[in-house]
Formats: C-alpha cells, structure tokens, sequence
C-alpha cells in the first residue's frame, strides 16, 4: 500500500527533476493561465487577440497554394531564399529608409520571435544584462532569463503615452548591460517614441556601447505621422539588428516568417544558432511573404486605415465610460487604466468575463508595470467593438466602486 | 462631386449596418452632424438608397436574372445617353452601363419568370428606335455577391480566444 502511494507521488511529479533550474524558475505567461478560463466560455466577445482580425489577404495565400502545388517543399538556403532577401532589403530600403545587403546582411526566421530569441542567444554571455522597456510583449523577459542573462526592465508610462524616456534608461543602465531591446509600437500600449528621444536613446547606446534590438513588428500600423526606425539614426545601424516579419502589418500570424537585418558579423553568428536549430524557415511561407512584399502594400494599406477608426471609437468609449485611456500612435490594442474601479488587473478581467462575457486580458501579462492596466484589442468590427464596450460599461455601472 | 474621402460616406461603404448615434461615436461627431451630412448626401442625390446584400441561394426569391448587351446606333446629338436614358426606366433593368468593347450598354435586368425577361427583349428593348440588336444571358448561379462570398465563411475556430 506505501509502496503504491509512493509512486503515485513519484509518477505525479516525473520528469520534474531533469527540468533546468532556469526554466522551473521561468513564470508561465500570464495570458496562458487566462486563456484557459476564456477557452471555456466560446460565447464571450474577445478583445483578447493578438493578431489581425483578417484573413490573410487572398492573394498572399494563393501564392503559397501555388508554390504548394509546384512541389516546393524542400529546404532553402539556412538564410532564406535569396528572391525573398533581395525583396526584403527593397522593402526595408523603401520603407525604412535602411539598407541592408541581401546576401549577408538578412536572415529570414520563424517569426519575429524566433529572430529575437537568436539575436539574444547569439550576442549575450551568461550575466550580461539587457534593458528592455516595460509593460512589453510577453516574451522579452523570459527569452533574456533562457540566454542566461539578467533582464532589466524600464517602466513606460500613460502619461508618457507609453513612449520610452530616455532617462530612465540612463538612470536604470548599470554595468555589465549589453543590450538595449526595444518594440514600437508596443504590444500592449501601442507607445511610440518620437525622434528627439529616440535620438536621445541613440546617443546613450553609442555612449555605453550598446546592441540595440528593434523589434519592428508593428511599424506599418503606425496611425500618426512617419515610422522612424532607431537604426536609421547617426552610428545606430552598426549596432542595430533590426528585426520585422509579416505577422501583423500582412495578417500572417500563422505563417511565422519573420526577418533580422544588422551588420554581417551579427548575422552570420545568429545564422549558426538558425541553422543548427531551425536550419529554414518554412519554404511555403517564405513565397506567401515574397507575394507580401510584392504586392501587398495595399492591402497593409486597407487594414491600417480599418484600424485607425477602430482605434479612435473604442479609445472614446473607454474615456467615456471613466476607464482613462491614451490614444496609442501604433499597433491595434487599446490599453486603458483600471484604477478608477479599485480591483486589480486579473480580478478585473475575471470579474468582467464572468459578469458580462467579454475577455480582455489583464496588463501584468506585460509584466508588473501593467499592473492597473488591461489591453483590448480593436482589430474587430465596430459591431462587436460597440457590443463589448457596452458591455464594459453596464459591468462597470454595476460593480460597487472599491 | 463628393470625394469619397468624406467621412460619413467612408462608414456607410464600411458594410457594417450603423445608426447615426454610432457613426457619431466613430468619427467623433455629434448625432446632429452626421444626421445632416446624411442629408446632404441625399440631397445632393450622392447616397441614392439603401439595400441590404442577401445570399440569393438562402431566399425564396423567383426572379429570373439576365444580363443583357445591347448594341446601339448613335445618335448625332447625344450619343447614346437618350436611348441609355430611355432603356434605363423600364422597372425590369435594375443597372444600366456604357460599355467599351463589342457591345454598346449592359444591362443587369430582372423579370418575374422566363418568359416576362424574354417579351421584355423582344417587344420593349428590341423595338426602342436606334437598337441594332440584343443578347441576353441568363444568370445560373451566384459565387460572390458585391463582395460576399457566398460559400462557407472562413471561420477559423482554431484561433485561440486570448493570444500574445
């Protein structure tokens, strides 16, 4: 009887021992555990998702059938097809105002995150330390923990319409850090940073000599004014990797073709992590995202203008309603303040999905400088945008100020 | 002319069904505003009405639908826009165009049965003076309709509720 109770205890908890230490020490996304309690209720309106509402555009997916049915199924080149550099470095030369060399200086990756995850492998030492701004896209502080290295997070704030200051990361610097890691817009405040800061930033990373890591994801749905890259400020390309993918600006999330551009040294030792790990991107993909580039700046085009008025009505009603929010410059998430109503962000977000249906997902997914916040994603039809802030309203009318 | 940049217009060609109270919060007008914009659109015969896009496949509708070209001689004064204008008011012609090409109008044209679309042509069309001749084709089956495609919607409910 011991013996069975034993090595049920065992059984429950196999495996557990050969888990690193690093990764038993990682935290489980936030969005994961919430998820969970969303995917039980299908009936609730979600601005919880974080990729476009949009199908692909048709002409991007028929481009894939095709290279399908012409039987292009193998490898390509670890870097990517070169067709498909020679396009990126057009697009990126057109669209950035950056070039980049379509030999040496691009690699094409699994999604933005998997450049990301490479780019941190590639350059940091166990100890090295990385400054990041915060709240961020989920994965930024784990992937810095899984390359050994130490994440150091600046807070961005609303008042600042969660663009980053410069100062605070002069202030946060401390020796040993190596990289600068920046997203704009931000996944999940949709901050920008104008020029004159950016050029600030620019200036401390030549002065520390910092690598910056820019993820550009968001940049083509930038709402006012040019999208202006760090990498393109004086001495900021040879310590810039650059990074950018198809995911949001084409609605190709499932696709997972992302890209990496920076000086050839980077490239190359972020291609031997790739082509050890991945060895390609896959090849189906990688001819959907020549179309993209080809032709598909007008559909980018369409989606933006769709979400700029989407951003523009679901930021009022929140206002409206008392759930302060800045008008975010770039991406399509909306991410108003909670603290008018006294709960937490997770017991919002419950409380909200439980009363009235509608998801949306609690800012410490972001980290803890989310806290207070909660990000709704406008890239739905007005019709469920009215539904659900409707919605939002009756449960705040309801719920008894704390 | 109205640029269609106008922003009341954009809305409406959005496809969304949208009262005034909501295009008011969209665009960040007052109800007021937009209401006479509205108007104004009416007036200026820009906005000319309002139908909703249905799925033929889904309602009992009996209607015989043909397209129709139509070849023409012109006419000194004018051209063809008298004779266009004159075709254009019969009730079964639901759209009237100018053509390039090998024919002179295109009509979109609506009958209760067959044979109503076929006296339709022969007496009506054929005998309006300055007709040259007719063929009219009769319409099987939709695939897309304004827009619509009319096969099953591409619902993806592998899509994750809550993603990153």
């Amino acid at each position: 009887m011991a013996i069975s109770l034993l090595s049920v205890l065992n059984m429950k908890n196999y495996g557990q021992q050969f888990v690193a230490d690093h990764v038993v020490g990682l935290p489980r996304s936030g969005i994961r555990d919430f998820f969970a309690i969303v995917a039980a209720m299908p009936q609730a309106i979600s601005l919880g998702i974080g990729e476009p509402d949009f199908v692909t555009p048709w002409h991007i997916r028929e481009a894939a059938i095709f290279a399908l049915e012409k039987g292009k199924t193998s490898y390509t080149d670890n870097l990517g097809l070169i067709r498909l550099r020679r396009e990126i470095s057009t697009y990126v030369e057109r669209y950035f105002d950056l070039s980049y060399h379509p030999e040496k200086e691009i690699l094409v990756t699994v999604g933005v995150s998997e450049a990301l995850d490479i780019a941190l492998r590639a350059v940091l030492n166990p100890g090295d330390k990385v400054l990041y701004h915060e709240p961020c896209y989920v994965s930024y502080s784990p992937s810095i923990l899984l390359a050994h290295a130490k994440p150091i997070a600046v807070k961005t704030e609303a008042k600042d319409a969660f663009g980053i200051d410069p100062d605070r990361v002069a202030e946060a610097w401390e020796p040993g850090c190596k990289v600068l890691l920046l997203n704009f817009p931000t996944n999940p405040t949709g901050g920008v940073t104008e020029r004159k800061k950016l050029e600030q930033l620019a200036r401390f990373a030549v002065e520390k000599d910092l690598l910056v890591i820019s993820d550009e994801i968001y940049s083509e749905l930038t709402f006012e004014g040019e999208h202006t890259s760090i990498a393109t400020l004086p001495g900021m390309k040879e310590r810039t990797l650059f990074l950018h993918g198809f995911s949001k600006g084409f609605a190709m999330t499932g696709f997972r073709i992302g890209y990496a551009c920076g000086p050839e040294s980077l490239i190359e030792a972020m291609m031997k992590i790739h082509q050890y790990s991945m060895l390609c991107a896959p090849i189906l993909s990688q001819e959907a995202a020549i179309e993209a580039l080809k032709n598909g700046m007008s559909s980018v085009l369409k989606m933006k203008e769709a979400y700029g008025k989407r951003r523009d009505l679901i930021v009022r009603r929140f206002n409206e309603m008392g759930l302060t929010c800045h008008l975010p410059k770039g991406s399509f998430y909306a991410f108003p303040s909670i603290e008018e109503t006294g709960q937490d962000s997770l017991s919002f977000c419950k409380g909200l999905l439980e009363a009235e249906e509608v998801a949306v997902v609690p800012g410490t997914a972001f980290g803890p400088s989310g806290a207070g916040f909660v990000r709704a994603s406008f890239s739905t039809s007005y019709d469920r945008i009215f539904e659900a802030t409707n919605r939002i309203e009756r449960y705040l009318e309801q719920k008894p100020q704390a | 002319m109205i640029p269609i940049m106008n922003s009341v217009l954009e809305l409406l060609l959005s496809g969304e069904r949208l009262d005034s109270a909501q295009m008011s919060k969209i665009l960040g007008l007052t109800e007021a505003e937009v209401e006479s914009e509205l108007s104004h659109l009416k007036e200026t015969r820009t906005l000319l009405g309002w139908r909703a896009i249905l799925n033929p496949d889904k309602v009992q509708d009996e209607f015989v639908r043909a397209v129709i070209e139509v070849r023409l001689s012109p006419e000194r004064d004018g051209g063809f826009d008298r004779i266009a204008e004159r075709i254009s008011r019969f009730d079964g012609v639901e759209s009237c165009y100018l053509m390039s090409g090998s024919y002179d109008l295109l009509l979109f044209a609506k009958g209760n049965d067959l044979r109503s679309v076929a006296s339709f042509v022969t007496e009506r069309l054929a005998s309006v003076e300055g007709v040259l001749s007719t063929a009219t084709h009769f319409r099987l089956r939709t695939y897309k309709e304004q827009g619509h495609l009319l096969g099953d919607p591409e619902l993806n409910g592998d899509k994750p509720a809550i993603s990153p």
